[in-house]
């Protein structure tokens, strides 16, 4: 049983084993490489992770993009020497073409894992190469190792591991954030004379960015637990808080900042005061539709246990079930402590067994991946789909009704339709 | 290795879970990793499939790569049977689980289940998704079909329609009713539609259609061999290609062809006067073989177009549009390198694209009005109207689709009348270029762009445009100017001139008048 003071940090996890229907970490790809925009990623893989970085990113324009996969073929697999002498040759005329290119990605993929292609040392090889103009650094985003964001937290973890050392007191602000609320979250930190604050990713390759002992960091996702460590290893230290979704969640992670840079309270009320109000009036409007609903979330970004403790703390939602792919308790455990109710936390997915526990609890609202969304309103269930959830900004103050308004709208769309006289 | 920034087609087992997804009663047992579950969003987001697809995944990961996946894979088998009760199976393996040499196909038919269970051998780092679809396809057919007595009543089957199929689903109907008025029965449609026992009886037919030979062709010629059953060639779209097709049918039944022209506009559509400012319209031709084949032939003999590039993404189809573009005196492009195919069209600024979602995007940004042909699909290619490419109808809805993008001939000669009053000047963008077009005053976005493909196609860059004669190109519409600039420094580099006056410009209309 939980203990009310704790939450839902220590309950129990419901381990399945199965069929998962997850994106794997390729995917981050489509919003690291706008965030960096001198960064080429570069999949080493297949014809599947070609194809499935342009079906996640089925909204984008094709123009020529800053990612692409090298498609290993058959010849390929058969030497392993000749591979690397091959992706040599590609990176070569890759980077000729586009000069504009300061940092590339090697990105390795389930087959180039498979056939154990060391791309962390072609990483080391051609980074010499091509030294100073271009740095190569190598993560891994493959389905056999990663889940959809832990391909962000792979990126990052490998930037954090190369960065320069600095004995500078700093905060750092991990993960990669839509430039409008980064830019939020920048202001209020500023106005509150916490500083000096870096971002990881950077913009840009030559932004200055170095890590050690006097930096002290914050994340803004909930995925990025290789950073945290990679972080950690170099020195600095985590500020747990929980994540800013929503007013309270906001107001919470800010505090903790507040708090180890000794801001007073009454700089923190003056900084938050106008904002928090704002959020509350907004979240209230938009989440008038989700008070007293039911609501199940599918396993997919690792967002599902903070945006839980927003959509059930601050929207009046109820929790059956917060499927997520891994419970990092040190990251997500001061949301799970703000977890009121009694839900089943679940890690990792049979996806069949799972469904047929959303089927008998008929939540009002599930939140799941495109695959599951159409079957499962067809079904007669309202469904959110969580992939919005990602690339659109929903951290901090100013999108707290924005994100409230991701998971009502579904519940008022059933609710405005009148397709049974249609039908 | 080769480098891959937009594919035209996914890797072979999206081909076989197109085939299964078009099917019922058959359930694939995919040994793939966590993450080829993506794949099902196709299906369900953009074909908005009320249905997952009939798929299940192993999803090993990488601490399974060392004790035992194959376990994991007969354990998903077992549980698929049990749970979806299929009539039959196919397993297969995705790229990587190639790799790991697990040989589901093996495991499977040892587990001694009782269904039938089809192995599929799909070479992920050689072939495609058209490869994967119609091999697996064939595979289903040589598993289960037999030879069987034909139906009392002449009928055939409809062979190649798959889920994700670009207009599959409204062809068949169109099909459908175009064999009805000639008495022509349909036995059967597959995969689309189709259980296993469908696929059974399949032989009872007396001919098959093959609708798209990128999915259904080694099925109709191993049903031709085994089954004794002949196949159509004629892919009926298009006005012209219908009538083919139909004395193709008559060929094979004896029955004479009979086409109801009742509700057929198109040829009047393209004979009326507004049509004339189509003449001469110069299209670039890409897509799957199939479409691309059938799209050239409606331009030219039913638009009046002029072909101006042809290519296609399948190398099946390489030889059949190489020859095509040798009668149509253009070089073919058989490419799946989308920025071979951008840098062709830039090359040719053609005045329109007959493409697929992708020379969408690449005519969105040369300021070229496009029209889609051919998969791969997008959202917008499953239209809820009723919407088909072939027979009558799909005849009909090319006229309006093609057209749809170019300016309409009045609207084009009252464009030029007015050219220089404010709401049609350079600055105010095309109303009907959709999505390329820019509202008054936010600054001519497709001006800018059509001005870039002049720059980059003009191919003459030791010759030199003088002021006044670029003042003078300026006042030739946007969606002309491209062709007005390649012709006239082209006119100009023929005649050895370095410099391009106003003369110059008007010397090179009066020469390509027509």
């Amino acid at each position: 049983m939980k203990d009310l003071a704790t939450g839902c940090r220590d309950v129990p996890l419901l381990r399945e084993r199965g069929q998962r229907e997850v994106f794997c970490g390729l995917t981050a790809i489509v919003w690291l490489h706008r965030k960096m925009q001198d960064a080429f990623f570069l999949v080493v893989g297949s014809r599947t992770c070609a194809h499935l970085l342009q079906s996640a990113a089925g909204v984008m324009i094709f123009a020529e993009p800053r990612f692409g996969t090298l498609i290993l073929e058959e010849t390929d697999l058969a030497g392993l020497a000749d591979a690397h002498d091959e992706l040599d040759r590609e990176v070569e005329k890759l980077l000729s073409r586009r000069s504009d290119i300061r940092r590339l990605f090697l990105v390795g993929s389930c087959p180039s894992e498979v056939i154990k292609l060391d791309l962390e040392k072609a990483a080391e090889r051609l980074s010499a190469r091509h030294a100073p103009g271009t740095r190569v650094v190598n993560f891994s985003g493959s389905g056999i190792e990663t889940t959809f964001t832990q391909g962000e937290d792979a990126c990052l973890a490998a930037i954090a591991q190369g960065l320069p050392a600095t004995e500078k007191r700093q905060l750092v602000l991990a993960g990669a954030l839509p430039d409008v609320a980064q830019r939020q979250a920048l202001d209020l930190l500023e106005r509150m004379g916490v500083g000096p604050v870096a971002v990881l990713p950077t913009m840009d390759a030559g932004d200055p960015l170095a890590v050690g002992t006097n930096t002290v960091f914050a994340l803004v996702q909930p995925f990025l637990a290789e950073t945290h460590a990679a972080l950690v290893r170099r020195g600095a230290r985590h500020i747990p808080a929980a994540f800013p979704f929503g007013e309270q969640g906001t107001t919470a992670w800010l505090r903790a900042i507040a708090r180890e840079f000794g801001v007073d309270d009454a700089t923190f009320e003056t900084v938050t005061a106008a904002p928090r109000d704002r959020a509350r009036r907004a979240v209230a409007r938009a989440a008038e539709p989700l008070s007293g609903r039911s609501l199940f979330l599918f396993p997919d970004s690792q967002l599902e246990i903070p945006l839980a403790r927003f959509l059930t703390r601050e929207c009046g939602m109820r929790a059956i079930e917060i499927g997520t792919p891994y419970v990092h308790r040190d990251i997500v455990g001061p949301d799970m402590e703000l977890i009121a109710d009694d839900p089943v936390f679940s890690e990792g997915q049979d996806v069949e067994r799972q469904l047929d526990r959303a089927r008998a609890a008929c939540p009002d609202l599930t939140v799941c991946g495109l695959g599951l969304a159409n079957p499962l309103e067809a079904e007669g269930l309202t469904t959110k789909w969580a992939i919005e959830l990602v690339f659109t900004p929903i951290h901090f103050y100013e999108q707290a009704g924005d994100l409230a308004g991701l998971f009502s709208r579904p519940i008022r769309r059933r609710e405005t339709l009148r397709l049974e006289m249609a039908g | 290795m080769k480098l891959s920034v937009w594919t035209y087609e996914g890797p072979p087992h999206v081909g076989a879970m197109r085939v299964a997804t078009g099917m019922t009663g058959l359930h694939y047992v995919l040994h793939a990793p966590q993450g080829d579950t993506y794949a099902d969003l196709l299906f369900t987001m953009i074909e908005r499939r009320g249905h997952r697809p009939p798929v299940t995944y192993t999803t090993f990961q990488a601490r399974d790569l060392g004790a035992d996946t194959a376990d994991l894979f007969r354990t998903a088998c077992q549980g698929a049977v049990e749970r979806f009760r299929p009539e039959a199976l196919i397993v297969g393996a995705s790229c990587t689980a190639e790799l790991i040499q697990d040989d589901p196909g093996g495991m499977a038919e040892a587990m001694g289940l009782d269904i039938p269970v089809i192995p599929l051998e799909l070479p992920s780092y050689q072939r495609k998704e058209n490869f994967g679809a119609d091999e697996t396809f064939f595979r289903i057919v040589r598993a289960l079909a037999g030879p069987m007595a034909r139906t009392a009543r002449t009928s055939c089957n409809l062979i190649g329609p798959t889920a994700l199929g670009f207009r599959h689903r409204d062809d068949i109907t169109e099909l459908t009713a175009l064999l009805g008025d000639m008495d022509v029965a349909v036995n059967a449609v597959a995969p689309m539609g189709a259980a296993p026992g469908d696929i059974r009886r399949l032989g009872q037919a007396h001919f098959n259609v093959l609708m798209y030979p990128e999915t259904g062709e080694s099925a109709c010629r191993w049903m031709e061999r085994e089954l004794g059953l002949p196949y159509t060639r004629t892919i009926p779209i298009g006005v012209g290609a219908c009538r083919d097709f139909l004395d193709e049918v008559s060929g094979l039944t004896g029955r004479p062809p009979r086409l109801e022209t009742d509700r057929l506009r198109m040829p009047w559509y393209s004979a009326s006067v507004d049509s004339t400012y189509l003449t001469g319209k110069r299209v670039f031709i890409f897509g799957d073989g199939t479409h691309a084949a059938a799209a050239a032939r409606v331009a030219r003999d039913e638009l009046g177009f002029e072909v101006a590039g042809i290519g296609c993404y399948n190398r099946e189809r390489a030889r059949m549009i190489r020859a095509l573009a040798r009668d149509y005196g253009v070089e073919a492009l058989v490419t799946d390198d989308y920025l071979e195919v951008e840098a062709r069209i830039a090359d040719l600024a053609p005045e329109l694209i007959l493409g697929t979602q992708m020379e969408r995007h690449i005519g969105k940004r040369l300021g070229i009005p496009c029209a889609v042909i051919s998969a791969p699909v997008h959202v917008q290619d499953f239209p809820a109207r009723y919407s088909p490419q072939m027979g009558i109808e799909g005849a009909n809805v090319i006229f309006d689709t093609w057209i749809h993008p170019l300016v309409m001939g009045l609207e084009e000669h009252l464009l030029h009348m007015f050219r220089d009053d404010f709401e049609f000047n350079d600055a105010a963008g095309a109303t009907h270029l959709g999505h390329g077009a820019t509202s008054p005053g936010s600054g001519g976005v497709t001006c800018e762009s059509s001005r870039e493909t002049d720059r980059r196609t003009g191919g003459a860059a030791d010759i030199l445009w003088l002021a006044d004669a670029e003042t003078e190109l300026r006042k030739v519409p946007f969606f002309v100017r491209g062709k007005a600039r390649r012709n006239t420094e082209s006119f100009a580099a023929e005649r050895g001139l370095t410099r391009i006056g106003i003369d110059t410009l008007y010397e090179a209309k009066a020469h390509f008048a027509r």
